[in-house]
C-alpha cells in the first residue's frame, strides 16, 4: 500500500492547460430547466482572486452519480476542444475566475442531494479545498445540521432571480466577511 | 525591497524542524503541505484559517466522480514533441508510471493532463514574460488516459528551471505540473513532479512546503536508464498515490 503523493499549488501558469472551451457549460444547450451558478473568490482582504480554478462535480438530475465522457471532446483531426455533444449529462464542470475573480456555472439542478461539490485551486493554494453549494437548503442534511447558522449560510447559494443563484468563495475570513466552509472526507 | 533568500531559507528550516520536533513527540505525520505555509508568501491570504469540516456522510456525491473517455483525448496529446511542425529544443524526455489509489489498486481509464515550461524555462503563458525564449515548436501541454494497469506515458522535453518573485533571487526547480482523477472527486489531485538531484530543491518554498522528508521524495521522479532510448530520449518514473476515500460500491471496470 503506497502513501499518497503530496499535493502542490496548481501555480500561475495552468491557463493554456486547464480550462476548456464550455467548461462552465455542463447543462446541455437549450435546456429550460438549466440555472446559473456564479460568484466571486476572495481572498483573506476581501479581494478577488484572478487566477483561481473551479472544478465542479454533481449528480444528475435523476440522482446519477455515474457521470458521463465528453467533457472535453476533442476533434481528431486538428486536436482541438470541440466541447461537450450536448446530449449527455457528464457532471463534471472547470471554470477559471475571470480578471474579476468572478466564475459562471450553467448546470441542471441536481437530483437527490441538492448541492453541487466545488474543488478549488488557485495560485498561493498549496492543497485544493472542498466546498458545496446548495441550491435549496435540505432539512436533515448531514453537513447542514451539524453547523452554526452562520457557518452553514456560507454554504447556501443565494437565490438573485429565476434560475440564477450567486455563490461566493471566501479562502479565508475577516472582520466582515465569514469564511466559506471547507470540507475534507473521512 | 524585495525579501532575501536567507529570510526565505531560515523561515523553512524553522518550519521543517517544528514539523520533525511534533513527530518525534508523537504528533501526526503529514502527506501534504500546510495551507498556511508562510514562506511561499502568496499563501498567506489565501488559506482558510478555520478547520476544515470533516464529512463522514457514507452518501456524499463527493464519493463518486467524474469521468472521462476516448472522446477527451487524442493519441497526439501526450506527445508534446510533435505538437508543432518542427523539433521543438531541448533534452527529449520519457515520463511514466502508475497511477494507484491508497489501497494500491491502479486508477483505469482517468484522465492525466500535464503542462510545463519549455527548455529554457519559459511559459508559453502571456503572463509568463521573463527573458528567456519562447519555442515555436513548443506549447507544453499534454494529456493522456490511464490503461488498465493504471499506466500513463508522456514524451515531452525536460523543462528548464524558471524565476519567480516570491523573493529576491526565486527559481524554481525544474518540474512538470500534473492534474489526476481517481473514481471519486475526493482523490483529487494536482501536484509537481521534480527531477532527482536538482540544486534547487533546498531553496524554493513551494517544494518545501511538503516538510514531510519521505513524502517530498514522493514528488521526485527516479531517473531509470531502461527507460532511455538509445539515440532518442531519457526515461523517468514517476508514481502517483491519491489520496482520499472512494464510495465502495463504484464497479470494476468502470
Ligand atoms: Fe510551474
Amino acid at each position: 500500500m503506497g502513501l499518497p503523493t503530496p499535493s502542490q499549488t496548481v501555480g500561475p501558469f495552468y491557463g493554456y492547460a486547464l480550462p476548456f472551451t464550455g467548461g462552465g457549460q455542463i447543462a446541455p444547450t437549450g435546456d429550460p430547466a438549466a440555472v446559473t451558478l456564479h460568484g466571486y473568490v476572495l481572498d483573506g482582504a476581501g479581494e478577488p482572486i484572478p487566477d483561481a480554478i473551479l472544478e465542479f462535480w454533481q449528480a444528475a438530475p435523476d440522482g446519477s452519480r455515474a457521470g458521463a465522457p465528453g467533457s472535453l471532446r476533442r476533434d481528431p483531426v486538428t486536436g482541438t476542444v470541440i466541447g461537450r455533444h450536448g446530449l449527455d449529462f457528464t457532471g463534471f464542470g472547470r471554470v477559471p475566475t475571470d480578471a474579476d475573480g468572478h466564475y459562471a456555472l450553467r448546470t441542471l439542478p441536481p437530483g437527490g442531494a441538492p448541492y453541487i461539490s466545488v474543488c478549488v485551486f488557485a495560485r498561493g493554494l498549496l492543497h485544493h479545498l472542498y466546498t458545496r453549494a446548495y441550491l435549496a437548503d435540505a432539512p436533515g442534511d448531514p453537513l447542514l445540521t451539524s453547523l452554526e447558522p452562520e457557518r452553514r449560510a456560507t454554504l447556501l447559494a443565494t437565490p438573485e432571480r429565476d434560475g440564477v443563484y450567486r455563490f461566493d468563495i471566501y479562502l479565508q475570513g475577516n472582520e466582515t466577511n465569514e469564511e466559506t466552509v471547507f470540507l475534507a472526507f473521512a | 525591497m524585495a525579501e532575501t533568500q536567507e529570510t526565505i531559507s531560515a523561515e523553512i528550516a524553522e518550519l521543517r524542524d517544528a514539523y520533525a520536533k511534533a513527530v518525534a513527540d508523537g504528533g501526526p505525520r503529514s502527506d501534504h503541505p500546510a495551507r498556511d505555509y508562510r514562506p511561499y508568501r502568496s499563501s498567506v491570504l489565501r488559506h482558510p484559517k478555520r478547520p476544515l469540516v470533516t464529512v463522514r456522510d457514507p452518501e456524499a456525491v463527493e464519493l463518486s466522480g467524474p469521468v472521462f473517455g476516448v472522446t477527451d483525448v487524442t493519441d497526439l496529446d501526450s506527445d508534446l514533441t510533435r505538437q508543432h511542425s518542427g523539433e521543438p529544443q531541448g533534452e527529449r524526455i520519457t515520463v511514466t508510471g502508475r497511477v494507484l489509489d491508497r489501497a494500491g489498486r491502479p486508477v483505469r481509464g482517468q484522465l492525466v493532463e500535464i503542462w510545463q515550461a519549455n527548455a529554457a524555462g519559459r511559459y508559453a503563458h502571456q503572463r509568463d514574460q521573463h527573458p528567456a525564449p519562447l519555442d515555436p515548436n513548443f506549447t507544453g501541454v499534454g494529456r493522456c488516459l490511464t490503461d488498465d494497469e493504471g499506466r500513463y506515458a508522456f514524451t515531452t522535453i525536460k523543462p528548464g528551471p524558471y524565476p519567480w518573485r516570491n523573493h529576491d533571487n526565486a527559481w524554481r526547480p525544474a518540474h512538470i505540473h500534473f492534474s489526476l482523477f481517481g473514481t471519486a472527486f475526493t482523490q483529487r489531485l494536482i501536484t509537481q513532479m521534480y527531477f532527482p538531484g536538482d540544486p534547487l530543491f533546498r531553496y524554493d518554498p513551494i517544494m518545501q512546503s511538503v516538510t514531510d522528508d519521505a513524502a517530498r521524495q514522493r514528488m521526485v521522479a527516479e531517473y531509470v536508464h531502461d527507460l532511455s532510448v538509445p539515440e532518442w530520449s531519457m526515461g523517468y518514473r514517476w508514481d502517483i498515490v491519491l489520496d482520499g476515500p472512494a464510495a465502495t460500491w463504484i464497479e470494476e471496470g468502470r
